[in-house]
């Protein structure tokens, strides 16, 4: 068995036979460090945080004190700078290049908006502080829901969802609550094959049954299908415009309008909203919801995974049954309409969906994105998301699958398949892993499920002519080697901190924590 | 760019928009771009505005705590590798982040005494509300009980939801027992029947009370029940007994008070923990150990086949953005602390807690309500408390949370007031809230 070496010169876990070779004592080279855990490298006595001592008093725990060892190593602050700066170096980031994930809207986080979520007034202020100390607090929330409003031109907003699943769940409650206001029995909610699998989910969750339409060939909800399937029975459709094959959906209008006569609603995934906003309103559409995801549309970051904000916008005839909190004008100045307020405000609201007041943090930063770009620089954001896509579109069809460019423009995202590879026993993944060792983030592979092999490319505003071509350039090389060799190209990546991964045996033999047992 | 694409000009790009859609200029009522200055100033006056909990005596908790947060967690998480990262999907080129969850999820399956945890989900009480679902799962039964020490606001979610998941939440209004405020463990274990999938009990409960949940949990596990127990200050189990060692099936938790800091409620950052045993029916993102094609240890996300961008409606929960970059401040700031700090950070709260509830139950008409807790108790004031928090805000003072606020309905309990009190607090702080409460009351 040979063995890789970490840093501290001892053996890392590894699978016998697997032909792993220590070229350095450490494990290191030059500047590609390997990085123990946490619980490799730090020590149970050591602590990077200095306290004043403790005053000596009785305890008053009732003898349930903490008495067995829990098993936290600790870091002076050195070691944690260094391990956590080293781990960093593992990652791709917006900041290290393009990120053309399809749906996800990797643009440029603007670093002012950092700095103004810094901010002690907004940072450092407790949910349940008395109102009077929190107007400022308020008063952000109530302006970010005014830019919501307006951008959307829809009535109301509710501010608390944490994320947009979390959005889409307050959309389809609320759907539910009015619903139920009407003793309205219908539960079948239609959600097109093309969706997130948050949608279908969600509806789940709300006690909905989940039927799905087909999509037509040219990549749109198959208008015909969804008109037939209408009926007394159906609660709502959710849909997403732009839709998740990056193609704007011209038919949302005559969709919603038909919902609606047969006494349904209709929710609107927004996660693609940066394709559209400043120049088309959501509310010009017929839409009773959509959520919003602050972190896509209007530039709050990603952090590997959240936090995200999902702010739901609401019609008319939804907006009664928005959840508490929320945020009210009075005569005394900014109202915050909780549990004892909701009962003469907002008697139908459907109740609380967190704890307190939604993500503050998010809210600063998307608010911080709106007022720089304005009105004006919204609207330019959404031209230049969709220019850069269609130029890549445009670029790369000719070699690339492109199962829908024959119907026009892309919206912000451009879709392809990997039916070029045919024949060659290659596929997407292969690509994807390709394009890494290129230096580049993959786009979002094998979604949306209605094309095979998919390839989601969304380049953002962020991205200057010149990155698009260099992307374009790699694609084109890496492809074409592909067809050319395809032996050459199952192995990928090889030049990744690591290479390819086995998810199979992560996940027929979970390991989801670390054992001190296994300290090789 | 257009030359290539064949479009005269943006807006033939926009073609599919329906004309009755077409916006022809900017959005109208909204200002136009501004400059990172001028953004800038007007934040700044807004965000003055508000009275910040470091330039005031302060003592306000209730699910949400202000602990001092090391100036390295915020480097950390400013990193762009961190911050500007998505949710790792390709693996090979996200093993910083991945690697940072792996650690994560072992630091909390061992801070709440359980086997594993996942990689986050949004705040304490979506996690509460993900963690009946998933007893209902487990159990196939669908009646939950929830203590009335629960945080009301949690409590409030978990009905919302449940309005229309068939599951059955009964919840009762807190009781006042002598030394052991909102203790409902007896009435509990009588409430717990053959349909119950559940008992969701909080620890410290909302009134700052600590109870030894090892016979709940027996009565539970009796009955072919699950034990969910709450946890929203999180630096408690550095001084108590785990979830874990009473016997808890599932732990959720707020995890706000290691590395986020307030925020005004959010983004926080919800933990969720488990036996090993159930991990197939958790909800939220899970990171696993691997190894790569050349051996090497890896990570990656597994057991995906529980999650919505697979199963869709059949999913576990519709969960997707979770909370990675709070999960990240909270494990910097757990490794800064190691069990040394962590177990130091807790005996200094709960030593400075009963210092001041000492020296505000000796003052005329205030009578402390708890037996044990750890750094939150509750002082029946005999007269109404939201007028009296309000006036000690007004005097500077944000002294604590009015129980009127959180159960506007309940008359008996209008007198109480939860006071929170942590490392930051000093000994002027105290002098402040004594003098002050002694004004108000006066």
């Amino acid at each position: 068995m040979t063995t890789a070496m970490n840093n501290v010169g001892r053996p890392t876990r590894l699978v016998a036979g697997t032909g792993a070779v220590a070229e350095t004592f450490t494990g290191n080279k030059a500047l590609m460090l390997e990085e123990p855990l946490l619980f490799e490298r730090g020590s149970l006595d050591t602590s990077g945080v200095d306290l004043p001592p403790v005053p000596p008093v009785p305890d008053r725990l009732g003898g349930l004190g903490r008495d067995a060892v829990i098993g936290l190593p600790g870091f002076s602050e050195p070691e944690a700078v260094r391990h956590y700066t080293r781990l960093s170096r593992q990652n791709y980031a917006i900041d290290l290049g393009i990120f053309p994930l399809g749906s996800c809207t990797m643009k440029h986080n603007p670093r002012l908006n950092e700095k103004m979520a810094r901010l002690p007034g907004f940072a450092d202020i407790h949910p349940l502080q008395p109102q009077s100390t929190v107007q400022g607090a308020l008063e952000l929330i109530d302006v970010l829901a005014d830019w919501l409003m307006k951008l959307t031109g829809m009535p109301a907003v509710a501010m608390s969802p944490k994320a947009g699943a979390h959005g889409e769940l307050c959309g389809m409650v609320a759907i539910r609550a009015a619903l139920d206001a009407k003793n309205d029995p219908r539960r079948v909610v239609l959600v097109p094959e093309s969706a997130h699998g948050t949608n279908p989910a969600t509806a789940a969750f709300c006690g909905f049954t989940v039927e799905n339409i087909p999509a037509n060939d040219r990549g749109r909800v198959d208008l015909d299908a969804m008109l037939a399937r209408l009926g007394p029975d159906v609660a709502a459709v959710m849909i997403t415009n732009p839709n998740t094959c990056g193609l704007f959906e011209p038919d949302l209008k005559r969709i919603s309008d038909a919902v609606h006569a047969v006494g349904g609603y209709v929710y609107c995934d927004g996660a693609n909203f940066n394709a559209i906003v400043g120049r088309v309103r959501p509310g010009d559409l017929g839409v009773d919801a959509m959520h919003i995801n602050l972190h896509k549309t209007f530039s709050t970051p990603h952090g590997g995974g959240g936090p995200g904000s999902g702010p739901v916008v609401l019609s008319a005839a939804l907006a009664p049954f928005a959840p508490i909190p929320f945020v009210r004008k009075t005569a005394k100045g900014l109202e915050l309409v909780e549990e004892d307020t909701a009962g003469t405000h907002a008697n139908q609201s459907f109740g609380r969906m967190v704890a307190f007041h939604g993500q503050m943090g998010m809210f600063v930063r998307a608010l911080s994105y709106m007022m720089s770009h304005g009105a004006d620089g919204l609207r330019q954001v959404a031209e230049d998301a969709v220019l850069n896509a269609n130029y890549i579109l445009a670029s790369l069809k000719d070699l690339y699958t492109a199962p829908f460019a024959a119907s026009g423009p892309c919206m912000h995202e451009a879709l392809f398949s990997d039916d070029f590879l045919d024949g060659t026993g290659l596929s997407t993944l292969d690509l994807a892993k390709a394009l890494i060792d290129e230096g580049f983030h993959p786009m979002t592979v094998y979604f949306p499920l209605v094309v095979h092999g998919a390839m989601l490319v969304e380049p953002t505003e962020t991205e200057s002519k010149a990155n698009l071509d260099q992307l374009i350039g790699a694609m084109r090389h890496v492809a074409t080697q592909m067809l050319a060799d395809p032996d050459a190209w199952r192995t990928g990546p090889h030049f990744a901190p690591r290479r390819r991964l086995d998810e199979t045996l992560a996940a027929r033999k979970p390991v989801l924590a670390f054992k001190d047992s296994e300290v090789a | 760019m257009l030359a290539t694409i064949g479009a005269a000009s943006v807006d033939d790009l926009f073609q599919d928009v329906p004309a009755e859609a077409v916006l022809d200029g900017p959005i109208a009522g909204l200002p136009n771009h501004a400059s990172e200055m001028a953004v800038e100033r007007a934040l700044v006056k807004m965000a003055g505005k508000n009275l910040t909990a470091s330039t005031t005596p302060f003592f306000v908790g209730c699910g949400a705590y202000k602990h001092h947060v090391p100036a390295t967690v915020d480097m950390v998480i400013q990193r762009g590798e961190f911050l500007t990262a998505y949710t790792p999907y390709q693996p090979e080129i996200a093993q910083g982040t991945l690697q940072v969850l792996f650690e994560f999820q072992t630091q909390v399956a061992r801070l709440t005494g359980m086997e594993v945890a996942n990689a986050s989900m949004y705040d304490g009480s979506t996690a509460m509300t993900e963690a009946v679902f998933m007893a209902r799962r487990i159990t196939r039964k669908s009646k939950c009980i929830v203590s009335a020490g629960v945080h009301p606001h949690y409590t409030s979610v978990l009905k919302t939801l449940t309005r229309f998941t068939g599951d059955v939440v009964e919840a009762g209004t807190p009781v006042f027992t002598p030394g052991a405020p909102g203790d409902d463990l007896a009435s509990l274990i009588a409430s717990i029947d053959a349909e119950t999938s559940c008992v969701v009990v909080q620890n410290p409960n909302l009134f700052g009370h600590v109870a030894d949940l090892t016979p709940l949990a027996d009565a539970c596990h009796k009955a072919g029940a699950l034990l969910i127990v709450v946890v929203t200050e999180i630096v408690s189990l550095g001084a108590i007994k785990s979830p874990g060692e009473m016997g808890a099936d599932i732990v959720v938790g707020e995890g706000q008070s290691l590395g986020a800091g307030l925020l005004f409620g959010g983004p926080y950052l919800g933990l969720f923990a488990c036996r090993e045993k159930h991990v197939r029916q958790a909800p939220g993102r899970l990171c696993g150990e691997t190894v790569d094609a050349s051996g090497k240890r890896g990570f990656v996300l597994t057991l995906s086949t529980r999650e919505q961008h697979i199963r869709r409606e059949k999913a576990t929960s519709n969960i997707c953005t979770n909370s990675g970059l709070i999960a990240l401040a909270f494990s910097a700031h757990l490794s800064l602390l190691g069990e040394k700090g962590l177990r130091h950070l807790a005996a200094l709260n709960h030593a400075r807690t009963v210092q001041l509830a000492d020296r505000l139950s000796r003052m005329p008409g205030v009578t402390l309500l708890n037996g044990p807790f750890f750094n939150e108790f509750t002082l029946d004031l005999g007269r109404e408390a939201r007028p009296v928090v309000r006036k000690l805000a007004e005097k500077g003072v944000l002294g604590g949370v009015s129980l009127g606020r959180l159960w506007p309905g309940e008359k008996a309990l209008a007198n109480g007031m939860i006071v929170a009190v942590t490392e930051t607090a000093t000994d002027e702080d105290f002098d402040a809230y004594e003098d002050a409460l002694d004004e108000v009351m006066a």
